[in-house]
């Protein structure tokens, strides 16, 4: 099925400020093969095909491509050399048409002018070859995420790729279409392209892959023929990580039910979650990303509208249609975006912990600063903010301080349910430490934690019970006791019927 | 203010004060510093007391409204139907106004009503519909000054009772312009409101980040719409002063004010993008606009310099302030 190697990435690392991203990976391309690429969240696979595409500059290693040593500046001169990438948000121009699309950058000319009619004459016969029944005078915002995905696909193989890099190209679309995808896929190879095929999905893997490469942490753990792998040998690849790092949960016995969550529904993001948690008590959500994890905390706090379900706060419903609705019953979230929901960057670090509680800390209209300003100290010093003083600006502290700032914002509110979304993003190990402890005195105060993270270790390290989520449905429940990595791992794989 | 002092107390306690820091907070301080040192030196009628309170005469229509547009320019938006709504408040006031009919509070009352209205109008579309402020406050424009044009046929209205005109007119203690007086007054009141009340707070961390500040559980939709009144309402105060100072309510008054606000406000230092600037910095800017167009009339420069020069130091202030923040 296989021809000869196209494509050898040998001993591939790359080192971010702090992070080593990847360690000494290869990866070997034959012509005509899909070969998948899998990891958890964070394993190197995007980073890795960056640095193929130019888009990241390797520390070390060596790329060839048909035996000749290649290294790209940026993605335009590996689209030269027939290297294409569809990234998982699609990079198409929603107000142009197809053909447009298509051809954008090299449109062919007439007499320094733009030839339309030879551009949709192409684009067209392009589309046909594909068997895709798309008019390429459509505006493209007209299509279907898959129709635009296949107009990407078309793209892609107008440029003659050799090597065609697909992110996740199945989150989006429906069963049909991953057909046709599959379709377009096999015609592809059998004209010798290699496809890279990133994906979450076990099934799919299977159906189309001829060789699968495993990375965790950066490093490649397997590389072999997917018919010598089976399902428990994958997991197990992605999953191994040792729990060496340090959780200092402490386990409570937890209070009474705080927040109850009864068949939440919202419309094509998660449907019929329900889930209990109680004071003192760290509910963990683990899960792919794109998995609604994100969706349904955000709308137990009023940011989107639920389709359907109840929320009830210590016996009360509530129907939060707006963030300060859910703040005033005592919700509180840490965003998974710090600088997009969380802080005021141009904003000091007094302003930003203050900011929720000025109406408690002040009951009247008029603002008292030396209060806030006491108040905001005691805040530094309780979460031991590392900070020059209070009227920094926020954007001038580390992330793992800046996380700290939102943390000390929110439990300014008396809150009594928190919900931490990817608490420890982007924070390095000793901060992470901090923030864990942390969490346990909030929970030793009695508060109900919901905390959403994709790094399992920290999932099992410091949750009392675990929910699992896979393409917004709930997949399972357990507690830290009988939670492991691989049973996390098999209730998280997004697959038609669940275990 | 104090937390102003408080602040810079703390930065002097961290370590030593870099010089980034004071030209940060002092930087368009220092230009106005050096323009009246230049005019000084330059003229003999800058630094006489008549001078200097014809300036202060000259500067207040413009701080009035400066005051208010900083609001809206905090939250990060952008008002430009002020000048239309100094010259509908002030046609309207000027209605109510002749001799003898009304006591004075109700030429007062309905220009601010007419501030009101605006207002309300504009926060409707701006926080409802979310037309962008740009477009919602440029249709308000055009449709301010034709209401203004038709209430008044196009004439200026005159004939005006000499206590409205004494609010434009007249001097208290005996020299100090009482329409200056009434400029320092919004400064104290938007400062303290900007400074010192939880709104205010708010209306800084909506333009720092608009998301956040809705996730912190703010009523965002609602102190924005705030602040888009605050904007009407100092113009219609403006257009009201500005009647009683020229004796007449004209339609043809204020064009092209919401420009020279806004310059005023950022020159100041207040961002465009919102979430940055501080009242004492709107006054420098005020100031420095009007220091400057005194200045070129005490130095023959015809007006139609006067416009170029006001452009450029525009762009040099905003250049200046971007460059600092940036080193700091």
């Amino acid at each position: 099925m296989s021809g000869p190697i196209v494509l050898e990435m040998i001993d591939i690392s790359k080192t971010f400020p702090g992070v080593r991203a990847l360690d000494g990976v290869n990866l070997t391309l034959h012509a005509g093969e899909v070969h998948g690429l899998m990891g958890e969240n964070g394993a190197g696979k995007s980073t890795l095909m960056k640095i193929l595409l130019g888009l990241y500059q390797r520390s070390g290693g060596t790329i060839r491509l048909r035996g000749k040593e290649v290294s790209y500046n940026n993605p335009r001169e590996a689209i030269a050399d027939g290297i294409c990438m569809i990234h998982q948000e699609l990079n198409l121009i929603p107000e142009m048409t197809v053909a447009e699309n298509i051809f954008l950058g090299r449109e062919p000319l007439k007499n320094g002018f733009v030839d339309y009619k030879k551009m949709c004459r192409d684009a067209k016969e392009l589309l046909e070859t594909l068997h895709l029944n798309i008019d390429p005078a459509t505006k493209l915002r007209k299509l279907t995420v898959a129709g635009q995905q296949m107009v990407e696909i078309a793209k892609a193989v107008s440029y003659d790729s050799s090597i065609l890099i697909m992110d996740e190209p199945t989150s989006a679309i429906s069963e049909q279409e991953v057909e046709q995808l599959f379709n377009i896929i096999r015609s592809l190879t059998a004209k010798g392209v290699a496809v890279v095929y990133i994906s979450h999905r076990m099934e799919e893997i299977y159906q189309i892959c001829d060789r699968i490469t495993v990375l965790r942490d950066g490093q490649m753990i397997t590389s072999d023929l997917s018919a010598n792998l089976t399902e428990q040998m994958l997991i197990q690849a992605m999953v191994g990580r040792t729990l060496d790092q340090y959780y200092p949960k402490q386990y409570l016995t937890p209070g009474e039910v705080v927040l109850k969550v009864e068949n939440l529904c919202l419309e094509n993001k998660f449907r019929d979650v329900s889930f209990e948690v109680h004071a003192g008590e760290v509910l963990g959500f683990a899960g792919m990303m794109g998995a609604g994890r994100t969706e349904i905390c955000e709308t137990i706090f009023g940011i989107r509208r639920a389709t359907g379900g109840k929320v009830t706060i210590c016996g009360k419903e509530l129907k939060a249609r707006r963030p300060y609705q859910a703040v005033e019953v005592g919700i509180a979230l840490v965003s998974e975006d710090r600088k997009l929901y969380g802080l005021n960057l141009v904003g000091s670090v007094r302003d930003n912990i203050v900011l929720s509680a000025l109406k408690r800390i002040n009951s009247n209209a008029v603002v008292n600063d030396g209060r806030l300003n006491r108040v905001a100290k005691e805040q530094v010093e309780r979460f031991r903010i590392k900070t020059p003083s209070i009227s920094t600006k926020v954007s001038n502290l580390s992330g793992g301080n800046q996380q700290k700032v939102v943390l000390a914002k929110w439990l300014l509110c008396n809150c009594r349910v928190l919900i931490l979304d990817e608490p420890t993003r982007g924070i390095d190990i000793g901060a992470k430490t901090e923030i864990y402890k942390l969490i346990n005195e909030l929970a030793a105060k009695g508060m109900a934690i919901i905390m959403v993270s994709s790094e399992m270790p920290e999932v099992i390290g410091m949750s009392d019970r675990i929910v699992v989520f896979s393409e917004g449905r709930q997949t399972g429940t357990m507690d830290h006791l009988q939670a492991t990595q691989e049973r996390i791992m098999r209730c998280a794989m997004p697959r038609k019927e669940v275990v | 203010m104090s937390s102003k002092k408080n602040n810079s107390g703390e930065a002097r306690g961290i370590g030593r004060p870099q010089v980034s820091q004071y030209l940060e907070r002092f930087g368009v301080f220092l230009v106005l510093l050096a323009m009246i040192l230049i005019l000084s030196v330059t003229t003999t009628t800058f630094l006489t007391s008549r001078n200097l309170l014809n300036v202060v005469r000259q500067v207040s229509v413009n701080g009035i409204i400066a005051v208010g547009m900083m609001f809206v320019l905090l939250t990060g938006g952008i008002d430009l139907s002020v000048g239309s709504v100094v010259a509908l408040s002030g046609v309207v006031a000027a209605h109510f106004a002749h001799p003898g009919e009304f006591p004075l509070i109700v030429p007062i009352a309905m220009g601010m009503l007419v501030g009101l209205v605006v207002g309300l109008i504009n926060a409707f579309f701006v926080v409802r519909t979310k037309i962008v402020p740009f477009i919602a406050t440029m249709g308000m424009l055009s449709i301010a000054k034709g209401m203004a044009l038709v209430l008044s046929s196009g004439r200026p209205i005159s004939n005006l009772s000499d206590a409205f005109c004494f609010i434009g007119r007249g001097n208290v203690f005996g020299f100090f312009p009482l329409l200056s007086l009434i400029m320092i007054c919004c400064f104290i009141v938007g400062g303290v409101i900007q400074r010192k009340t939880r709104l205010g707070r708010y209306i800084y961390s909506i333009g720092g980040n608009e998301n956040a500040a809705h996730v912190s559980g703010i009523r965002v939709g609602r102190c924005k719409a705030l602040a888009y009144v605050f904007s009407s309402l100092f113009a219609a105060l403006a257009g009201i002063v500005l009647a009683g100072r020229i004796t007449t309510g004209s339609p043809a008054s204020g064009d092209g004010y919401e420009l020279d606000a806004i310059a005023a406000v950022v020159i100041g230092g207040t961002s465009l993008n919102g979430g940055v600037g501080s009242i004492w910095g709107t006054l420098v800017g005020v100031l420095i606009v009007g220091v400057l167009n005194n200045g070129m009339d005490l130095l023959n420069v015809s007006s139609y310099y006067q416009q170029i020069m006001q452009g450029v130091i525009i762009i040099l202030a905003v250049l200046l302030d971007t460059r600092t923040k940036r080193n700091a």
